[in-house]
């Protein structure tokens, strides 16, 4: 009865067997001369460990506030878009409501500068 | 459910704030020096608001799908929140400038904040008075910081942010147990299941942690702590703001949560309530005695007014109801004007706020010293001024539901309160030293401190004025 399921155990058995040797090919054939640079972990070439009381600057935080305006008009907009035929012109003129109070709060901080980095 | 026209003229004075809020941050956008213009569109806005408030007051119903009140409470509440960002944007203008923080910001925060009041005052469901709750206290955090150079103000702004923010998680929880143990988040349905449901541990615990964030907003002790250094470092316009504006709202919301009929049928709640209150009274004005600096002052006799407005939610009557009403906007306006006449005195580096720097002041300056010794006559509850009818009223209340001794209580406190509030009226008219420095002031903080002057007097002797349009909404 189980018979039928053999391919499909032979299948398991090479894909299991081709993923070991994908993973492990490289360390088996090829050459290793490890130095300090090689074996840290790579991080976008920052230092990977590094002291955490460190200063930087305000400007990151203020790029982080910037993204968060935006990240939560999407979070509205998706559910919006998808219920959108059921919400009629109340939908179209509430989310109307959102985005230009939205534009208004995006125009006073580009014209302030804070968009400039320097 | 759909949003119609009609919502956004119901709720007509939170669409104009709203509106006039925007406005002011678009013209701060395109235009260079716009301090002057942003603090009369301010103005202007916040009159039509009241104008919209006062007279759409009759048509009471509901909006936005049953989530926001209209009319009755709400408006009433609105014209007071309306007068408190009125005269702090009066008194602002002069202040501002000599703190180098005139930014049209100021005026489009003050705005924000004067919306989410009205918002928790109109809230017909916990999820509009959230909303309501955190656009006020976000808009505090922010403008408590507003000194960005100075210290204390950094301060203050952090102490009240951590904590406001730790408070928040108290309220938002029992939001969620209450929704829990009633399945529904409309006050209007809460209150009314509380008869309805059997004892309840998740319900009364619900209501428990409800009243640990409001007791926060309203300054009540135990959970007083923030209160003296936020109102030492913020700006003393944006204190007096914080103080009025902030505690009538949040006591909006406590009377529309915790109304009378649902404190008359949770017993425990009843009894709580009376603790907070008496202990607000009796920490606040002993603590306030010691006090030197009189904005620190103020901030302590803040906590013990909070302590006499909640008599009036023990109460739980219709005396103690419209006792609170009355109270909030007779303490809105004499606070406002006692923080108004410091702000003019208060030079560049938070100099001239101790008692001392009054003394003999009544010489110098005959028409402030006499505006503030109204205001502090009014706070220590002296008739015939505005302060003592509030404290009448919500006492008389207390009276009536069986709870003298919190009434006693409240008496006793008040007499304990004179000796601070008279020390620096016997200073500032007995002493003579007159070394305190020209105040500045500009003939709109000057028309408002004269404006609080004259409703402190009027609504002392004429109570009924306000007392009428109460009366009908209960």
């Amino acid at each position: 009865m189980l018979e039928q399921y053999v391919p499909i155990g032979i299948m398991m058995l090479f894909a299991v067997a081709f993923g070991i040797v994908l993973v492990n090919i490289n360390r088996w054939i090829g050459p290793r001369r490890p130095s300090t640079e090689k074996l840290s972990t790579y991080e976008s070439g920052m230092e990977p460990v590094r002291t955490a009381r460190e200063r930087f600057s305000v400007k990151f935080y203020l790029v982080a506030m910037l993204f968060i305006v935006f990240d939560l008009e999407i979070v509205f907009l998706y559910p919006w878009a998808v219920v959108f035929r059921e919400l009629e012109t109340a939908g179209i003129v509430g989310m109307g409501v959102f985005l230009i109070v939205l534009s208004i709060g995006f125009l006073y901080e580009w014209k302030k500068g804070a968009m400039d980095w320097h | 459910m759909s949003i119609s026209f009609q919502d956004v003229i119901a709720t007509g004075p939170i669409t104009v704030v709203s509106i006039v809020a925007l406005v002011v941050l678009i013209v701060e956008t395109i235009r260079d020096k716009t301090e002057l213009l942003t603090c009369w569109i301010s103005i202007t806005g916040l009159v039509l608001a009241m104008i919209v408030a006062f007279t759409s007051i009759e048509n009471t119903g509901t909006a936005y799908s049953g989530m926001v009140n209209t009319g009755g409470y709400a408006n009433f509440f609105a014209v007071v929140f309306c007068i408190a960002g009125l005269l702090s944007t009066m008194l602002s203008k002069s202040y501002i400038q000599k703190e180098n923080i005139e930014h049209g910001e100021y005026y489009f925060l003050l705005l924000l904040a004067v919306v989410g009041m009205m918002l928790m005052a109109a809230a017909a469901d916990l999820i509009i008075f959230f909303l309501g709750l955190e656009l006020m206290s976000v808009t505090f955090y922010v403008m408590a910081g507003f000194v960005r150079k100075r210290q204390a103000s950094n301060e203050a702004a952090l102490k009240y942010f951590l904590l406001g923010a730790f408070a928040t998680g108290f309220l938002l929880y029992g939001i969620a147990l209450l929704y829990g143990s009633t399945g529904t988040t409309n006050i209007e349905s809460i209150i009314s299941r509380a008869d309805i449901l059997p004892p309840n541990t998740t319900f009364l615990i619900g209501l428990g942690l409800l009243l640990i964030g409001l007791a926060f907003k309203v300054a009540a002790v135990p959970f007083h702590m923030w209160v003296p250094d936020v109102y030492e470092g913020s700006p003393t316009t944006v204190s007096g703001f914080m103080s009025t504006g902030g505690k009538a709202a949040a006591f909006s919301a406590l009377l529309l949560i915790f109304a009378p009929k649902l404190v008359n049928l949770v017993g425990p709640i009843q009894e709580v309530l009376a603790v907070l209150s008496a202990l607000s009274m009796i920490v606040g004005n002993v603590i306030a005695i010691s006090q030197t600096s009189i904005k620190r002052m103020l901030a302590y006799s803040s906590i013990a007014h909070a302590g006499y407005l909640l008599t009036g939610v023990v109460a739980a009557n219709a005396s103690g109801t419209k006792g609170i009403l009355f109270y909030l906007i007779a303490y809105t306006v004499m606070n406002i004007g006692a923080f108004g006449v410091l702000s003019t005195f208060e030079s560049k580096d938070r100099q001239n706020l101790t008692f001392d720097d009054y003394a003999g002041l009544s010489s110098k300056k005959p028409v402030l010293a006499g505006l503030m010794a109204l205001f502090m006559f009014s706070l220590s509850g002296i008739p015939p001024f505005a302060g003592f009818f509030g404290k009448y009223y919500v006492f008389v209340g207390a009276v009536e539901a069986g709870y003298t001794w919190l009434a006693i209580v409240g008496v006793l406190m008040s007499v304990v309160s004179v000796y601070y509030y008279l020390r620096l009226v016997v200073l500032m008219y007995f002493k003579e030293q007159a070394v305190i420095s020209e105040p500045t002031v500009s003939s709109l903080g000057l028309t408002a401190l004269v404006i609080s002057g004259v409703a402190v007097v009027e609504l002392g002797i004429f109570p009924s004025t306000v007392l009428n349009i109460i009366a009908n909404f209960f």
